[in-house]
């Protein structure tokens, strides 16, 4: 457990001042969600239509933005290596690295949300909804985007072999995301989308520290 | 507490390496392995981390502790010295103390002896390569463990600290540990020495 706190306080810490994880990518969601309405065009009405799927979008792209050095930075100092040898399992260190990101880069997104909800003419309930359904949706594109991060490493490319691979993984996510955000404005059943935004959540948790150990463990060199 | 080798066997990039290699560490003793440039002095130690996986023979070690795996017992201090530039000093040593299960008051000692005490607040990224050796090093000290797998380990340092490091490396040895070192220069400390590439 210590060793896992030392891991995610550690990744944060270097999140936090490098600058490069939360500052970066709640700037790159801003960007995103205000050039959109000079591209729609002064319609109040489309603009509240489209205003989830466009803060959904803009929260993927902001969160693969950063995503690709989740191991990367480890691989290349060396402390991946160490971090294989450690005595923590490999798939919990992987999950806690994973947390630490969403914690400094998936976090501010969805505090920014509000705020980014008024240049698109959402009312409060409906911003309050695209949040909730940001704030369990984010963690699940971080930690299926953690495979994708994972096998950049393995293969020794970055950048947009990470897209490639982590954006068709996330197309669940974002359905889910974006219907359930959609029912809650038009007042349609929110339970059911997000109870399988909330299943693909609680299935990514399992199955991305596993699949990123593994992709890890192969790939070491 | 014994390390041996038997046949092993190193394929790198479909590319034999070395093959058929025999070699054997026991405690108390410190292994130094050389040879020319490419002659995988480094993937030899990286076999015995568990950080490459063998081709071919096995790599075993008698009477550590049954529980843990080879590499769960031992130090590995290769090329890439896993610091983090935008830490201090010591947040980079307390972190790895922490992360590899040792006891964080013995942080300071570490980094005293290690000669680093003085620049224990300054971020890693104004270390020199000097510096980045030392507290490399104070990691090895500051977490026990039996077996320390050294890559070129006093790469860098003044004379001062790689006497200093001979001195850390007899101190390891005389409490029972196992040194595996790869190395071009003497290492200052009784070593057997373990040649590759060198049957021709």
């Amino acid at each position: 457990m210590i060793a896992l706190a030392a891991l995610i306080r550690r990744d944060i810490r270097i999140a936090l001042r490098v600058g490069g994880g939360a500052l970066i990518g709640v700037l790159f969601f801003l960007t995103v969600v205000v050039l959109m309405p000079f591209a729609v065009g002064p319609d109040l009405a489309l603009l509240t239509r489209l205003g989830p799927a466009i803060l959904w979008l803009g929260a993927l792209l902001a969160s693969l933005l950063t995503l690709d050095r989740l191991f990367m930075a480890d691989h290349d100092d060396g402390s991946l290596d160490l971090i294989v040898m450690g005595r923590t399992p490999l798939e919990l260190a992987c999950a806690a690295k994973a947390l630490a990101h969403w914690l400094a880069a998936g976090l501010p997104l969805v505090i920014a949300t509000p705020v980014l909800g008024l240049l698109l003419n959402l009312d409060a309930p409906s911003t309050s909804a695209v949040a909730l359904t940001l704030l369990v949706g984010t963690p699940a594109l971080t930690f299926t985007g953690m495979i994708g991060a994972a096998l950049a490493v393995t293969l020794h490319r970055g950048g947009l072999l990470l897209a490639v691979l982590v954006l068709p993984l996330s197309i669940p996510i974002l359905i889910f995301g974006v219907a359930a955000s959609q029912a809650a404005i038009s007042g349609l059943s929110f339970g059911a989308p997000f109870s399988i935004l909330c299943a693909l959540s609680l299935v990514s948790f399992v199955v991305g520290p596993f699949a990123a150990a593994a992709s890890l463990r192969h790939g070491l060199d | 507490m014994r390390l041996s080798g038997r046949g092993v066997r190193c394929v790198r990039g479909g590319r034999e390496v070395f093959s058929d290699l025999d070699f054997e560490a026991p405690a108390g003793e410190a292994l130094a392995v050389t040879g020319a440039n490419g002659s995988g002095k480094t993937s030899l130690l990286r076999l015995i981390a568990g950080l490459l996986a063998v081709a071919g023979g096995s790599i075993g070690l008698e009477g550590g502790e049954a529980e843990l795996t080879l590499s769960e017992q031992a130090h590995y201090l290769g090329h890439r010295d896993a610091l983090k530039p935008a830490l201090s000093v010591i947040e980079n040593l307390a972190f790895w103390c922490d992360f590899l299960g040792g006891d964080a008051s013995g942080t300071p000692a570490s980094l005293t002896a290690a000669g680093l005490d003085h620049a224990a607040h300054l971020p890693a990224a104004f270390l020199s390569a000097g510096q980045r050796r030392r507290l490399s090093i104070a990691r090895l000290l500051t977490v026990r463990r039996p077996i320390w797998l050294l890559d070129e380990p006093t790469n860098a340092l003044d004379a001062a600290g790689q006497s200093l490091f001979a001195a850390l490396m007899g101190d390891h040895l005389a409490r029972g540990g196992l040194i595996v070192a790869a190395t071009h220069a003497p290492l200052g400390i009784a070593a057997r020495e373990l040649r590759l590439g060198g049957t021709t």
